[in-house]
């Protein structure tokens, strides 16, 4: 339950981060919280022999807000969502899901550029981001790259990111103040990984509806026009989108991910938004 | 292990500058637990789930075991021991032991260091909140009746002492 030996750098710009891992040959590794990665390192899952902190980069930390967008960096915490200390983009769509995040421990050190480089399909950011359309950005050795949402998750634990890149940060279109959304995590203990994740964002004012089925065996599925399922989400109506996400009609699976989707829209039709 | 890498760290442990050489490999609470003898701090799952090697890092819950020691170059540490003298933990104490709120105490330390977060950062949480928020914390004998309780004691009896009047006193020793 220890992790095997490594050697440990913590640059102060993305720059010497980029350079350090590219000059490393493969064996080096971004760490930001280390929440995921520390777990996988001590149960020898993995075995990076340099880690990279990029904690020590004060630009990762940073929002910057566009006017119709948002950007949020890849090093601000769960905890920082949680707690509305960085701008809200989303209507407190993201501090609403931080707070579900692990446990609080976790939160504190646990970064949203960590999560969505790690890429569990059964953790929170990687599919709110899906649902949320937004824009991934790296630094790599040739430079700054973005890769739209629909790039990013190419499979579990695998996304766009080559084995140099790093991820910076998030560009998140902004929810409209009217825009409704609702999110549902089925999980047996408050904290675990999810078994199916659901995610309905209404923006009428932006002309988007989009649901999400998260927590598969890969990338999340999404809806991209959810506008008839919001009004009728009766499980013959349900039944074409949860075969579409690969679940197998009468499995355990297809039921969590069914009940999750109709509790995610009882909830955007009760309530507008997840009560806080 | 005189061919493994060391690198120096510094870092302030219960409010005492510590200078050291570690591996990098070395989690937190190995290092707490090893080199500075603060054994209150608690190893359990060693994977980040229990919650027994929860500290303080910086003013936040951290857990120590999932932590490279290297990662906390220049933070401030808090482990149990680092609260002898604290009073909002010393009330916590004495709940734990009023509402038995442990029974082997192996996973106390963690629990306390989570419940003195909760009653700070939470004072208005009701019993479902703070379930929830424990929820990182396993305990596996007296289960989780009596540390809520204790948990719950604490923020009554601080919400009472906020509701009650100042006297003339107590506003003199507060100015």
């Amino acid at each position: 339950m220890k992790a095997a030996v490594f050697d440990y750098e913590k640059p102060q710009h993305s720059e010497d981060a980029v350079r350090l891992v590219a000059a490393s040959g493969g064996i080096g590794k971004y760490v930001a919280g280390s929440q995921s990665l520390g777990p996988m390192m001590n149960l020898r899952f993995a075995q990076p022999e340099l880690l990279v902190d990029v904690r020590g980069i004060a630009a990762l930390r940073e929002c910057h807000d566009e006017g119709t967008h948002g950007v949020l960096g890849a090093g601000i915490t769960h905890a920082q969502i949680e707690d509305r200390v960085v701008d809200d983009y989303t209507q407190g769509l993201m501090a609403y899901v931080a707070r579900g995040i692990a446990y609080r421990a976790v939160r504190n050190r646990g970064t949203l550029g960590g999560s969505l480089a790690h890429a569990d399909p059964a953790a929170d950011w990687i599919n709110v981001m899906s649902g949320l359309d937004a824009e991934f950005l790296m630094a790599g050795p040739q430079g700054a790259r973005t890769v739209k949402s629909a790039d990013w998750m190419i499979g579990a634990f695998t996304t766009a990111l080559e084995p140099e890149d790093m991820l910076t940060g998030v560009r998140i279109r902004k929810l409209s103040a009217s825009a409704r959304w609702s999110y549902y995590k089925f999980n047996r203990k408050p904290g675990e990984f999810a078994e199916a994740i659901a995610l309905v964002i209404d923006d009428a004012a932006a002309g988007v509806c989009r649901a999400l089925i998260g927590a598969l065996d890969g990338a999340p599925h999404l809806i991209a026009d959810a506008r008839a399922l919001v009004a009728d989400a009766s499980a013959a109506a349900l039944e074409p989108h949860l075969l579409d996400a690969g679940l197998e009609a009468g499995s355990y699976e297809y039921q969590v991910h069914r009940v999750a989707l109709e509790r995610a829209i009882a909830a955007l039709r009760t309530h507008g938004r997840n009560p806080q | 292990m005189s061919d493994t890498l060391k690198k120096p760290l510094q870092l302030t442990v219960n409010a005492a500058p510590v200078a050291a050489f570690v591996e990098p490999r070395t989690h937190l609470a190995d290092f707490l637990r090893e080199t500075q003898m603060l054994t209150g701090t608690n190893i359990g799952c060693e994977q980040g789930v229990c919650g027994a090697c929860t500290v303080m890092v910086d003013g936040a819950p951290a857990r120590s075991c999932i932590t490279p020691a290297i990662a906390c170059a220049g933070a401030q540490v808090r482990t149990i021991e680092g609260f002898d003298d604290d009073a909002l933990m010393n009330e916590l104490r004495t709940a734990f032991s009023a509402e038995h709120a442990l029974q082997c105490g192996y996973c106390t330390p963690g629990m306390l260091v989570t419940a003195r977060d909760i009653v700070m950062r939470l004072p208005d949480a009701d019993d479902a909140r703070v379930r929830v928020e424990l929820s990182g914390n396993l305990c596996r004998c007296t289960g989780y009746v009596g540390i809520v309780r204790a948990i719950r004691r604490v923020l009554d009896a601080r919400r009472a002492a906020a509701a009650q009047p100042r006297t003339v006193a107590s506003a003199a020793a507060a100015a």
